[in-house]
């Protein structure tokens, strides 16, 4: 029956709390059968392909049954379209006995033009909870805060599998899926089917200089951290893609990047935005990320290149069992038979003990490097993020001192405490909100911001509170964007709250110019 | 308006001439009819106050006993200058009332607030056959059909049953709303102790008082309680409590909250509900529409809440509808 999976829905839209989303999810592939379960994880992926049904088709439907006025005060208070189509539409329904198997497949096969009638007939069989479940899969925005990473998380954790090998053959598998359940369930795992499928990438755990001391640094290779996406360029018996890390597919997006893969195996790189030898700012790559299709406009003013770390398989040989040393040298060669406008090695750190490292990472030569990498010469490519290989050593963060302006409550174990914060800098006499943030600070100085939050407000919009600017706090964040969607046209990455600075009076925060100034 | 009108708005509320009072002022004034004890419709400091001996009693609890020069129960049809009122059951809360003028043979309800479904926690709605309906419209919206309230008592008990280790905080005024979710709880099999916020304790007091069985009910405000004393229970509160320090005391609470506003999904996330109860002691829009057909009045007056979709309903269907536009209601207070 559809209400299983309108349940869920309604689970999830109400749970902010992403470990919650999980079990939610977790408990409804354990209870739910083949080829429901399977259907809904699809839906939840973006992987279901439905004929298109269009917000003008279902305004046309709603009109032909209620008075479009009254439609229109109704959506105009209800805000979505699909919620208030399911609410208004006339008749209670009862609930449905078509399971979500059914739908999906009449929504597959149903003529575009017959279409407004069966949903109208399906909405007339329905309760305004399935109803809206059902015009949400229709329409192929679920929105309940369910990316297609934690969907594939929660099969993972259903089954006891590692979320890596869901991963790798994920490319190769269709809705409904029931080959993964039955592996989840205990059975085989499945074989990938997927002409150059993506490989679970190899991840870094954090260090730092008194982590690194015991260790020999000739036994250590040190290369930069680009501020870029870590990607995977995958070509195999003449198909080529391109997969993000966590094996998403964005070849579309990159034409540029793909035709230049005259290769034959699996390379690790950072996708950067490069005008000749000027790597650009994130902010340049951002624009091109997300895109059905890029414009030759694009393609020539953001023009997109790889940086290579690694390979993983070359000219038919899977060398992830090799030593880095020898797998580099394998990259090395292969580089050089490439295009460099659109590839080229992550060059190598020429250093003799971590004191000279740490100097370097003090002074990075360019404003697009977030920090180290540091890889054990003898490392295997290992999937997932395995300690005692790789290590990430990122720059100190950037800090600026700004003033407290609004506080919203939390969610969860911090329910009841004020615990979202969002802080602005002085630009001339004012205070410009520039950021959001909701961690960083222990849990002793929650509760005194939360109690500095309720003796000190001076205003409420709705959930939001705002606070008498006096309270000065140090927030820590791993860069800066340009942003036309902020009012201060910067937007911070990552910010949090790293030390409460009770010492300074609001009068001696930052200015937004010096925020400013911090930009790439 | 007409000058010569049985009922006029002005800034205090609704006034009638003819009998020189007003119906659930939101000023100060002479003399007041109230149609039941929620604070934006009764307020203290009239001078004169008629309604129900319920709602009496509510305002004294609420104001003290001398919350106004002088106080009379509403029994049977009494004569207020040249005007007949008679009150009549309205579903909502205990105590409230519908109020019917008869003047120069027109015969006038005010429904107040009012439900048309069952409330265990007071007596039911009675239709009250009239020539001009003077009707609230708070959930007059033809999105608003509230469910069954026992479907939706089932989904907190089973959320307690999913969640054992976690503490079930349920949002509901104090006057009505906190009485109905522990009478549909009962009705609903749970027999096990509710905790209250404080703020419930004297309305919850009153309503056992006045025979309605609310079982075992225990504070929720235990001085030095450790976090894990309430899991698996389930706690009412007023909303506002949410926003306050009381709730942090709770282990990892699931905050749920019944309203008949939970039906609007934005509504919910912005207050931060997790399990939104859609509760309501309004009519819905099918409710509404049904009142109005079958008291069939001439006229059809609106009084507060959105009347733009309920005016649009009566034009359609050829029905005389006035907006009133009274402010300084809620819509749904505390």
């Amino acid at each position: 029956m559809i209400a299983g999976f309108a349940e869920l829905l309604e689970r999830l839209a109400f749970t902010p709390q992403r470990k919650r989303k999980l079990a939610h999810l977790v408990q409804f592939f354990a209870t739910r059968p083949d080829p429901e379960r399977g259907l809904a994880l699809a839906a939840l992926t973006g992987d279901l392909e439905l004929r298109s049904v269009t917000p003008s088709m279902l305004r046309e439907m709603v009109r032909a049954r209620v008075d479009a006025d009254l439609f229109a005060i109704s959506y105009d208070f209800v805000g979505d379209l699909a919620e208030t189509i399911a609410l208004i539409w006339p008749g209670q329904g009862a609930e449905s006995d078509a399971t979500l198997p059914d739908l999906v497949a009449e929504l597959q096969v149903t003529k575009k033009a017959d279409l407004p009638a069966r949903i109208a007939t399906r909405l007339d069989q329905m309760r305004p909870t399935e109803r809206h479940a059902y015009l949400k899969l229709a329409t192929g925005g679920l929105r309940v805060g369910v990316s297609a990473r934690l969907a594939r998380q929660a099969l993972a954790e259903f089954g006891a599998i590692d979320l890596a090998e869901v991963e790798e053959i994920w490319h190769g598998l269709t809705p409904p899926y029931t080959a993964l359940f039955a592996w989840a369930e205990g059975g085989e795992k499945p074989v990938s089917a997927a002409r150059a499928p993506f490989r679970p990438v190899m991840l870094s755990t954090p260090t730092d200089l008194d982590a690194l001391r015991p260790l020999d640094p000739k036994t250590c290779i040190a290369e930069w951290k680009w501020d870029g996406i870590r990607v995977q360029a995958v070509a195999e018996a003449g198909t080529r893609k391109l997969y993000s890390r966590t094996g998403d597919d964005i070849s579309a997006a990159f034409p540029d990047i793909i035709a230049a893969m005259e290769f034959e195996g699996a390379l690790d790189g950072e996708l950067l935005v490069r005008r000749g030898d000027q790597v650009a700012p994130f902010n340049d790559l951002q624009t091109r990320l997300g895109r059905k299709t890029v414009s030759r406009k694009m393609l020539d003013s953001h023009p997109a290149a790889l940086r290579l770390y690694d390979v993983l398989l070359w000219d038919g040989a899977d060398l992830r069992d090799q030593p880095l040393s020898r797998r580099r040298a394998v990259l090395e060669r292969a580089t050089a038979r490439l295009d460099p406008a659109r590839m080229d090695l992550s060059p190598l750190l020429p250093f003799d003990d971590w004191d000279a490292l740490a100097a370097l990472r003090a002074d990075p030569p360019e404003a697009v490097i977030e920090g180290l990498m540091i890889k054990h010469r003898d490392s295997p490519y290992l999937a997932g993020r395995i300690k005692g290989h790789w290590f990430k050593w990122k720059r100190d963060p950037m800090l600026v001192d700004a003033v407290l302006l609004y506080a919203q409550r939390g969610h969860g174990k911090r329910s009841g405490y004020y615990s979202d914060f969002t802080f602005g800098l002085w630009d001339g006499d004012q205070l410009v909100p520039v950021g959001k943030a909701y961690f960083g600070f222990t849990d002793a100085e929650l509760r005194d911001l939360d109690r500095f939050v309720r003796n000190n407000t001076v205003d409420r919009y709705g959930p939001v509170r705002a606070v008498a600017p006096t309270r000065v706090v140090e927030v820590a964040f791993e860069g800066l964007n340009r942003s036309t969607r902020h009012k201060s046209g910067v937007a911070m990455r990552f910010p949090r709250i790293s030390r409460l600075r009770d010492d300074k009076p609001a009068s001696q925060a930052d200015r937004l110019d010096t925020l400013r100034a911090l930009l790439p | 308006m007409q000058t010569d009108a049985p009922l006029i708005p002005r800034p205090e509320g609704l006034y009638c001439p003819e009998g020189d009072f007003h119906i659930d002022p939101v000023r100060p004034v002479a003399r007041a009819l109230i149609t039941h004890g929620h604070a934006d419709h009764a307020r203290a400091g009239h001078g004169a106050v008629m309604a129900t001996r319920q709602t009496l009693d509510i305002m004294a609890l609420r104001y003290g006993a001398d919350f106004a020069a002088s106080r009379q129960i509403a029994d049977g049809p009494t004569r207020i200058n040249g005007v007949t009122v008679a009150f009549h059951p309205a579903g909502h809360v205990l105590g409230s009332a519908q109020i019917a003028l008869a003047t120069r043979g027109q015969r006038i309800t005010i429904t107040g607030d009012y439900t048309r479904t069952p409330n265990a926690a007071c007596a039911q709605w009675q239709p009250v056959p009239c020539d001009i309906l003077v009707t609230e419209a708070t959930f007059a919206l033809p999105v608003f059909r509230h469910p069954d309230p026992m479907e939706e008592i089932a989904k907190l008990l089973a959320s307690v049953r999913a969640f054992p280790d976690r503490a079930h905080l349920v949002g509901a005024y104090a006057l009505g709303k906190a009485q109905r979710v522990i009478m549909l709880l009962r009705a609903a099999g749970y027999d096990a102790p509710i905790y209250i916020h404080g703020a419930l304790q004297k309305l919850c007091d009153y309503h056992i008082a006045e025979g309605i069985a609310l079982g075992d009910l225990r504070p929720a405000t235990v001085a030095r309680g450790r976090k894990g004393d309430f899991a698996g229970a389930i706690i009412l509160a007023p909303p506002s409590a949410f926003a306050a320090t009381w709730a942090q005391r709770f282990p990892d609470p699931v905050i749920a909250f019944a309203s008949g506003w939970m039906q609007v999904r934005a509504r919910a996330r912005q207050r931060g509900v997790e399990l939104p109860l859609v509760i309501s002691d309004h009519v819905d829009w099918p409710q509404l529409t049904q009142t109005i057909t079958e008291l069939d009045p001439a006229e059809t007056w609106v009084t507060h809440g959105r009347e733009d979709a309920i005016l649009r309903w009566c034009a359609l269907t050829g029905r005389a509808a006035r907006p009133l536009a009274l402010v300084g209601y809620e819509d749904e207070p505390e």
